[in-house]
């Protein structure tokens, strides 16, 4: 597979495992047996059995008829929200959950942005009997305060995270540093396909099934495996990853991946890694990430937790570099005024993170003939104390 | 030569290594040559400078804020290597400088040995530059510049892995005293003094130095029962951030030590 990784951890230029000496045994267990671990027929027994029962899988591919005639084109929505959890990131966790229980872990840490992760990581810590330490940035911790709250009530203990920007970076940092603490019965579930190499392979193939489905289901509705266009937001890229998967080889399949530009571009408010980022080293990965001249990382910013990262998937900074992906940048405000829409038009209240992509359809100008899949990443539930408040803002008190 | 002062620290002195940590820029700017200049004075036999990272994932809070103060301060390194300009004409103490990979890249790994070996650095500890990286692309450019790189092993290094590294490299071995972030307290178990005399009995080639939650004259002492010496970080941050003027810290604490 031209996008697929190399056998030294590598998407052309980038990837790899830039990790100090402390994590080496860990990453490199993982790096030896992940794929001998997902081959074995059991573990895909298991694995199938849980997305089918547990997860709710597989997710509608909803054709979205009003939102077709606003933008003259054929949408269809990948319904990732209607995951258990309310979002995609539950297809890597139970993957990764029945991976630690057969690496013989009995510790599970992860971190989390929106608490998406948070969330879909403390369900299979609870499945699974395992205890569950998420870390989460103290800003996070405040604008998703009900995802914090399910944590506890599943039996996680949620460490917020005080440094730098007290954001999805911060919290990453601070759960690799436990992982550096915790060297023998310790897993460590990224949320993301990002981290040294072999995570942002295993999280990708994790998160396949997406469009895995989406293929068999665009058959039986068009008569076609192959859309014209599959969109996506871009936080570390799982999401994306999972939607792409099987349309990288694909060139007729148009891959738009979408960024959080937060108040512009340029603004010095945003989280376009794509556009503002520079080939530099990020938890482990060598990838395009946001920095000063002098390599500081610098703090991203948008108003979507989940997109609020300073770095790119290894992958998406390769699909970025060959043009194998378009990368469009949405603002604050143009994702807030999708989220509305796609709630009023179709009566489905979607993650800020996932209006990103929806704000998208304007820029992509599809045509009537063509096939867009857009995968609907997460649900609004979560947003709801920032979605009233912006809107509050914007309009002025009910 | 850069080598040389290390090689020659290793043949003059066998045991009872002390080397010590700081960040530059810390806890002013202008601190990182007058720091250095009193640990010589004070006895250190080697000094590792720190160069600031925005995102330093294997160092405690300790050396997390040194780091975000030294950043604040307007510490980089162009300043690092500017401030280190001339600083052979007044020390001779061996020198290392230790940092996060992505602002090295930044600056241009090639112009950084460069630079760093004119300044009169004579070692490297890059935390997360991997191995197979190392042999490819950095080893003939620190060899260039006569610079060698410390790695680091942990008690879950295999002994092949020790081995290899042991082969790898030519000043010395980084041996981290436990699983853990920088700064957090050395507990003496059993399974650490098994660690310890499982590696001295290696007979490798390179000295060993003990580093990570050496903190005081005991765990200083202690660590030199197993190898050639230690490095003390944290601790030594720690009593930097004493009212007393700078030189005057540096100075209390290594009377402590000895
Ligand atoms: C609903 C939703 N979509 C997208 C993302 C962004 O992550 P990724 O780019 O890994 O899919 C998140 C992250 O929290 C999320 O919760």
């Amino acid at each position: 597979m031209e996008y697929g990784v190399n056998e030294r951890g590598y998407y052309g230029q980038f990837g790899g495992a830039f990790i100090p000496e402390m994590l080496y045994p860990n990453v490199e267990e993982l790096r030896e047996k992940y794929l001998s671990i997902m081959a074995e027929p059991e573990f895909q027994q298991e694995l199938q059995e849980l997305l089918h029962d547990y997860v709710g899988r597989p997710t509608p591919l909803y054709h979205a008829k009003r939102l077709s005639a606003l933008y003259n084109t054929k949408i269809y929505l990948k319904r990732e929200d209607l995951n258990h959890t309310g979002a995609h990131k539950i297809n890597n966790t139970v993957g990764q959950i029945l991976l630690a229980k057969r690496l013989g872990k009995k510790r599970i840490i992860a971190e989390t942005g929106a608490g998406q992760h948070g969330v879909a990581t403390a369900t299979v810590c609870a499945l699974a009997g395992l205890e569950c330490i998420v870390y989460m940035g103290t800003v996070d911790i405040e604008r998703q305060r009900p995802n914090v709250e399910k944590m506890r009530l599943l039996g996680a203990t949620v460490v917020p995270a005080t440094s730098g920007s007290q954001t999805l970076k911060d919290a990453t940092n601070e759960a690799i540093r436990d992982w550096i603490n915790h060297p023998e019965d310790t897993h460590y579930i990224i949320g993301s396909v990002v981290g040294p190499h072999p995570y942002p392979d295993m999280v990708a193939r994790f998160q396949s099934v997406i469009s895995e489905e989406i293929r068999k289901q665009l058959l039986e509705k068009e008569g076609r495996e192959l859309p014209d266009y599959v969109v996506a937001c871009v936080g570390g890229g799982s999401n994306a990853a999972g939607a792409f998967y099987h349309f990288l080889d694909e060139p007729s399949v148009n891959l738009i991946a979408v960024e959080a530009a937060g108040l512009g571009v340029d603004s010095g408010h945003s989280a376009a890694t794509s556009v503002l980022g520079k080939t530099g080293i990020i938890h482990g990965s060598k990838t395009l990430l946001m920095q000063t001249e002098d390599g500081q990382i610098t703090e991203p910013y948008s108003i979507s937790a989940g997109l609020d990262y300073p770095g790119v998937g290894p992958l998406h900074a390769h699909l970025a570099q060959t043009g194998r992906a378009r990368f469009i940048a949405i603002t604050d405000a143009d994702a807030m005024e999708a989220l509305r829409e796609l709630s009023r038009l179709e009566g489905i209240i979607p993650a800020i993170e996932t209006s990103h992509a929806l704000a998208a359809l304007k820029e992509i100008k599809a045509g009537p003939e063509e096939v867009v899949v857009l995968n609907l990443s997460g649900r609004g539930d979560k947003d709801l104390n920032t979605i009233l408040t912006y809107f509050e803002q914007q309009d002025g008190p009910k | 030569m850069a080598q040389n002062r290390l090689s020659r620290l290793f043949q003059e002195k066998s045991g009872n290594l002390l080397n010590i940590y700081f960040t530059a820029g810390y806890p002013k700017l202008e601190d990182t040559v007058t720091i250095l200049e009193e640990l010589e004075a004070a006895g250190a036999d080697l000094v590792e400078i720190g160069m600031p990272f925005s995102d330093p994932l294997a160092d405690g809070p300790t050396i997390q804020a040194s780091n975000m103060v030294a950043l604040e301060n307007g510490m980089s390194i162009k300043t690092l290597l500017q401030q280190l300009e001339g600083v052979r004409e007044r020390v001779t103490v061996p020198i290392i400088l230790m940092g996060y990979l992505n602002p090295v890249m930044q600056y241009g790994f090639e112009r950084f040995c460069e630079d760093a070996a004119r300044v009169g650095v004579d070692g490297l500890i890059l935390p997360d530059l991997p191995f197979a990286e190392y042999e490819e692309e950095y080893k003939p450019v620190l060899e260039k510049h006569g610079l060698s790189l410390i790695f680091l092993i942990t008690p879950q290094t295999s002994e092949d892995r020790i081995r290899q590294i042991d082969k790898l490299t030519n000043s010395f071995i980084y041996m981290v005293s436990s699983a853990s972030t920088t700064g957090s307290q050395v507990q003496t178990s059993d399974s650490q003094k098994a660690y310890f005399s499982k590696v001295k009995g290696l007979g490798l080639k390179n000295p060993l130095l003990i580093g990570f939650g050496i903190s005081d004259k005991p765990s200083f002492e202690m660590a030199c029962l197993s190898a050639h010496g230690a490095i003390i970080g944290s601790a030594f941050i720690k009593a930097l951030q004493k009212p007393q003027e700078v030189r005057e810290n540096v100075r209390s604490f290594l009377q402590t030590l000895r």
